[in-house]
């Protein structure tokens, strides 16, 4: 029995190790411009000198929904120190997260991403993925999926951030 | 027969742990289908498992039937 | 007379059907079904809850009842009709740990002449960026066989399910799944009331009857190969094959087709069955002389026949009234109607010269009506 378990466990490291991204800590995040809610586009390189948050989310996807509202809060409590959280949605049809929107408004940008382009530059390989850029415009970390208490996590990192 | 069972899946599964790492060609932020209640293979467990006992209480087979995977992949 | 069980089948209500990197949601469904053909009336309710704690653990609970009124042809032929009801109760217990849930679960069947309790152990895992998912189980059941009107009698039953499943999301529009199982039954596997006919010149009716004798052990192993395509204006079709065979010399093949349309409010579904199965190896409708093998059976459930089902349903998204805690509710009715041809049982009601009675079938109606709520 416990070499059944020692035999399961090794095997299930070996079928679950992941490659880091592109958008993989410590290289540069990959520049992008994409259009946002308002209608404007932003673009990453703009934003130099802040601490950026992106967070990859999906109406589709329950925890991306279950989240949005605390990143609302990580948001308007950081964002006086210098830090910007962009909600990037992936899905090719937007409607159905504009509507979703009206319903959970959000004060941060909402970009779309229409043709996973830049989903893919990051190497997303979850739901959500929330990707955290530092001031020099460096990925610094990456957090996959949401579980409830994950933004005392994301506080703790974006505070060590926002302080270089 | 049975006490093969749990050494072929293992076996099964090591031997495509060594084919190195796959790269998945699904996005995760391809899967909206999926997420879709009319993809799910089980959208009402209980009127599912009611239609299964009616065959089962007439027919002689039973056994390898639901499934436990797609989904929106989240997390 | 005791209703032939299949406990084990009662943990797929709870071993839920999710991918297995989240629990699945919190959900409220009653149920309540309805079977009617062949001269038997099975209904009653089944309602289950399923509630999340902590975001790791998910427990549910499930009580399901049949009420059973019972004229059909091995009833009337070799005693008389009769009611009964049967009561089942599980409870299941679901963990996630990353990419990995376990699930456990047990279960309980009580009528007046039969019990089986069954303990269930799945194993979910994503493997391989969460496009495969592996699955195992394992069941074990024991059952208490009882006789009305002999308060003596008294065997058992030791059943255990092997389980292994690999689901496989392919492209964007399509999922693969596999399973195989293999089922061990050892012990009174028979029915205590049911009779094997044989021929007897002695009789008025040209046979007499004699009790059933059954093997004490029987395997079975089943694979099935089911497939779920999305169309691109937004529906689904799907196809299910299965093969099964036994020690028993059972073979039989299962084919289901279904297509699954959305449109506003509504899920529709359509969908068609085809069981055919081959006897058993010690069935006959009608042996040579009394004793004429080592094992006997005249069960219809082990004779060569086919089924054919049509299967039509809707769901209903109900508006949000604002329940309060429900965030969402559905109303559904699902309507079954199948027919069994056999090949190899007669029915003798008909009369005429044994062996000779023309070949059994019916038709059956089955209703599924029921309430879904997610809170």
């Amino acid at each position: 029995m416990r070499f059944a378990n020692m035999l399961w466990n090794l095997l299930l490291g070996a079928l679950l190790l992941s490659p880091g991204g592109v958008g993989a800590t410590g290289e540069p995040a990959p520049d992008f411009t994409l259009p946002a809610r308002g209608g404007d586009e932003i673009r990453l390189s703009d934003l130099r000198g802040q601490v950026v948050m992106i967070n990859f989310w999906a109406t589709w996807c329950g925890p991306c929904r279950q989240e949005m509202p605390l990143l609302e809060q990580v948001h308007a409590r950081y964002e006086p120190l210098g830090f910007t959280l962009l909600g990037i949605n992936v899905e090719p049809d937007s409607s159905a997260a504009r509507k979703w929107l009206e319903q959970v408004p959000v004060s941060f940008p909402i970009l779309f991403d229409t043709e996973s382009i830049v989903a893919e530059r990051f190497g997303v390989e979850g739901m959500p993925s929330t990707v955290f850029v530092d001031r020099a415009g460096r990925v610094r970390h990456v957090h996959r999926g949401y579980k409830p208490g994950d933004e005392a996590r994301y506080a703790d990192l974006i505070r060590g951030l926002v302080k270089e | 027969m049975k006490s093969l069972l749990l050494p072929a899946a293992l076996v099964t599964a090591l031997a495509l742990s060594g084919c190195g790492h796959l790269e998945p060609w699904v996005k995760p932020y391809e899967r909206q289908n999926f997420a879709d209640p009319i993809m799910s293979d089980n959208r009402d467990p209980v009127s599912a498992a009611y239609l299964n006992h009616v065959f089962e209480a007439r027919e002689g087979a039973r056994g390898a039937v639901g499934s436990h995977g797609g989904g929106c992949g989240c997390n | 007379m005791r209703v032939l069980l299949i406990v084990c089948l009662s943990a797929a209500t709870l071993s839920s059907v999710s991918d297995a990197a989240v629990l699945p949601d919190d959900r409220a469904d009653v149920l309540y079904h309805r079977y009617q053909g062949g001269g038997v009336t099975v209904d009653g309710p089944s309602v289950l809850v399923r509630k999340k704690f902590a975001e790791k653990y998910s427990v549910s609970a499930n009580y399901y009842v049949d009420l059973i009124s019972s004229a059909s042809i091995d009833v009337v032929t070799t005693a008389s009709p009769y009611s009964e009801r049967r009561e089942q109760a599980s409870l299941g217990f679901d963990a996630l740990n990353g990419k990995t849930r376990y699930s456990l679960s047990f279960t309980n069947s009580d009528e007046n002449d039969y019990t089986a309790n069954t303990a269930s152990l799945d194993l979910s895992q994503d493997l391989f960026g969460d496009l495969t998912t592996l699955s195992l189980g394992y069941s074990q059941g024991w059952d208490e066989v009882r006789k009305r009107g002999d308060p003596v009698f008294s065997e058992d039953v030791d059943r255990r399910n092997y389980r292994l499943g690999l689901s496989q999301i392919v492209t964007p529009q399509l999922m693969v799944n596999v399973a195989y199982e293999v089922i061990t039954d050892e012990g009174y596997l028979n029915n205590p009331y049911r009779s094997v006919r044989y021929l007897d010149a002695d009789s008025a009716t040209g046979y007499s009857y004699q009790g059933e004798i059954y093997p004490r052990t029987r395997t079975s192993n089943a694979a099935s190969l089911a497939t779920r395509y999305f169309l691109p204006y937004r529906a689904a079709i799907h196809g299910e094959y299965r093969y099964f065979t036994d020690t028993w010399g059972i073979d039989a093949n299962t084919l289901r087709v279904g297509y699954t349309h959305p449109w506003q409010q509504w899920i529709f579904e359509v969908g068609y069955r085809w069981y055919g199965q081959s006897a058993a190896d010690f069935y006959s409708d009608l042996f040579p002389y009394q004793d004429a093998q080592n094992f006997l059976g005249r069960d219809k459930e082990l004779a060569s026949f086919t089924s054919h089902m049509l299967s039509a349903g809707a769901t209903f998204e109900l508006p949000a009234f604002g329940w309060g805690f429900l965030q969402r509710s559905t109303v559904n009715f699902f309507y079954d109607w199948t027919r069994y041809d056999y090949d190899d049982f007669r029915d003798v009601r008909q009369g005429g010269a044994p062996g000779t009675e023309s070949l059994y079938g019916f038709d059956a109606n089955v209703i599924r009506l029921f309430f879904s709520g997610w809170f």
